[in-house]
């Protein structure tokens, strides 16, 4: 019996309304003659899902503009979701609208870092201001009880304690990385999101960061949602991987394997992207032709098609699903085990 | 607290580095303190009459001269500043109030309250200002509050314009969604996010304006939908004396219109340099 999953996502999906190509008296008159029009479609997320038990940290890897960013919107309760279910322990979170999620006791479990550690804290608040507003909004705390939580917060953090006092642009970019970490994980969450914390640093801060969210992961028993850009630190980092492609997650599976052994073409193609000195660069994978367009997609169409070496007229008649290639490790391609699926 | 103090410091470091804002600011204090001074230390009533001392140039007893009905300008200029420098504080507080809040709120939620509010200020703006603020008065009635009141609807797109495209901005910002994850609903973002990162600019906005309002407010005067005479005011004292530069007594429109100009020169100048002072960045 596997043991209860801390947060289960199931069948999320998430559709942007475009607006309508010309004037709103072209539209009025097309609505006339046609009928109601189909207003276009952007697929962010489409009918993704996938769990994270507690204590594990699962990566999320893609390229850019492939709905990580809007997947984990959707996780943090930042944003509404179309349709699908987030479960956290035993609580269902999409029957409560992201706009009052803030003053519901599930706020303190789901805890962000984001990217760009600079822009995510407010020009006019101290180090310490920032780490206070979590505690004092989601914990009730208030004078020495909330300064002795800021200061254990920054330590835990490698934060000295005399540059609570400054502000963001007064800091180091390694510093304000360390702001936006403790601010996180001051509450105390179950579930950190963490959006390409290290994105923004020089490599040598990057590596310092990187323990010390291990480290943090071990003392406070969280579970992490890894997104990166960066395979090698998602390989060191996560138990377990996601791959993401226009909104689609096309393989899952443990980190190692998922690497050593890329199912889909597009993990391999990732994979292969890296550089390496030791591998020569003949026989690697690499893509070409453009990314298809997430609007209104074809559903019964692969989304990798267009850029895919193994792609067949089969794969413009089915979306392939999500398989089992070995115990674990699923891929979304219809020749990910031996042969094309029946 | 510390924090003021070292405000203070860096507040005296952009006035050193500023001759230009350390002018202004100088000015500043002056017309306040002529504000707040002046009807008790002027040498004569501004509004006492004494016709046989009209119409006397300027000279060591009546610095300024005196006008048709021997009243001392000087004393009469520095008894107005009170009045202006309210009149243009009060209606600036106003549109400061209802224009940077509504404009905040249209910018941050957007959809049917950014509809409403856009509307407003555009309709606000198809008319000639003065015209409207002139109407404004003329119809509500010619009193102190009323002229307070045009001021701050005539500057209401302003305000409006510059808080929501700064909302706007600033909604998709990391520490606002960061902010969110720390528990604070859209009400408080506003106020403790939103409008302290957007002050700067309208405190720029408002110290512009305020020389603007000096202006519409004196210009009300002018042309007799304002205060009422014998008050003392800038724009009283220049729609009486126009009449009597083309007889040589240039003094009697000249002295207020200076002070008018001065004012409104002051506030100007004083925007950039109060842009720098509130200035988190620019903070060191």
């Amino acid at each position: 019996m596997k043991p209860e999953p801390l947060l289960d996502v199931a069948e999320l999906s998430k559709r942007y309304a475009l607006q309508p190509s010309g004037s709103p008296i072209a539209r009025a008159i097309r609505r006339l003659r046609h009928g109601p029009e189909a207003v276009p479609k952007l697929h962010a997320v489409d009918d993704v899902s996938f769990t994270i038990g507690r204590g594990e940290t699962v990566g999320l890897v893609g390229e850019s503009g492939c709905g990580k960013s809007t997947l984990v919107r959707l996780i943090a309760r930042l944003i509404d979701g179309n349709e699908g279910s987030i479960r956290l322990g035993a609580s269902e979170l999409t029957h409560i609208p992201a706009k009052r999620f803030a003053s519901v006791d599930e706020r303190v479990k789901i805890q962000m870092v984001f990217q760009d550690a600079g822009e995510s804290i407010n020009p006019r608040y101290t180090a310490s201001d920032a780490i206070s507003d979590p505690l004092r909004r989601l914990r009730g705390l208030s004078g020495d009880a909330l300064r002795s939580k800021v200061e254990e917060a920054a330590t835990r953090c490698g934060l000295p304690l005399e540059l609570l006092s400054r502000y963001p642009h007064q800091l180091s970019g390694g510093q304000r990385a360390r702001v936006g970490i403790a601010r996180a994980i001051a509450v105390e969450p179950e579930l950190l999101i963490l959006d390409e914390p290290t994105a923004a640093l020089d490599v040598s801060v990057q590596v310092v960061i990187l323990q010390l969210l291990e480290k943090l992961k071990v003392e406070l028993g969280m579970s992490y949602l890894f997104v990166s850009h960066d395979l090698n630190v998602v390989r060191l980092l996560c138990d377990r991987v996601l791959v993401m492609y226009l909104g689609k997650i096309v393989e899952s599976g443990p980190a190692r394997e998922v690497f050593a052994n890329p199912a889909h073409p597009y993990t391999r193609a990732l994979v292969d992207a890296v550089p390496d000195a030791k591998r020569p660069p003949s026989g690697r994978v690499r893509l070409s032709g453009e990314i298809a367009s997430p609007i209104d997609p074809d559903p019964n169409t692969c989304r990798f098609v267009g850029r895919c070496p193994k792609a067949e007229s089969l794969c413009r008649q089915a979306m392939p699903r999500l398989q089992p290639v070995r115990p674990g490790h699923q891929a979304a391609c219809h020749f990910s085990s031996s042969g094309p699926q029946t | 607290m510390s924090t003021n103090a070292s405000a203070l410091r860096h507040a005296r470091y952009v006035l050193g580095e500023n001759p230009v804002t350390a002018f202004a600011f100088g000015l500043f204090v002056l017309i306040v303190l002529a504000a707040i001074l002046g009807p008790s230390v002027v040498p004569y009533d501004p509004l006492a009459s004494n016709t046989s001392r009209a119409l006397q140039a300027p000279s060591a007893q009546h610095w300024f001269g005196t006008d048709q009905l021997g009243r001392d300008i000087f004393s009469r200029v520095i008894v107005a500043t009170r009045l202006d420098l309210f009149i243009a504080i009060a209606s600036v507080a106003l549109v400061f109030m209802l224009g940077g809040l509504s404009g905040v709120a249209a910018g941050y939620f957007g959809g049917w309250v950014d509809k409403v509010v856009m509307r407003i200020a555009d309709t606000i703006m198809a008319f000639p200002l003065f015209v409207l603020a002139m109407g404004i008065v003329a119809a509500l009635g010619n009193s102190v509050q009323n002229i307070i009141l045009a001021t701050a609807i005539v500057n209401f797109p302003l305000y409006a314009r510059v808080a929501r495209s700064e909302a706007n901005i600033r909604r998709e910002a990391g520490y606002i969604e960061a902010a969110r994850l720390s528990g604070n609903g859209d009400a408080r973002i506003v106020l403790t996010q939103i409008l302290p990162n957007i002050i700067p600019i309208l405190v720029v906005q408002m110290s512009l304006t305020m020389g603007y309002a000096i202006l519409n407010a004196a210009g009300l005067s002018f042309i007799g939908l304002g205060v009422r005479p014998p008050t003392p005011e800038w724009g009283i004292m220049v729609a009486e004396g126009a009449a009597f530069m083309v007889s040589g007594e240039w003094w009697i429109a000249f002295f207020p219109g200076l002070a008018l100009m001065l004012a409104v020169f002051c506030f100007n100048l004083l925007g950039d340099g109060l842009r720098d002072i509130v200035d988190p960045r620019r903070r060191t």
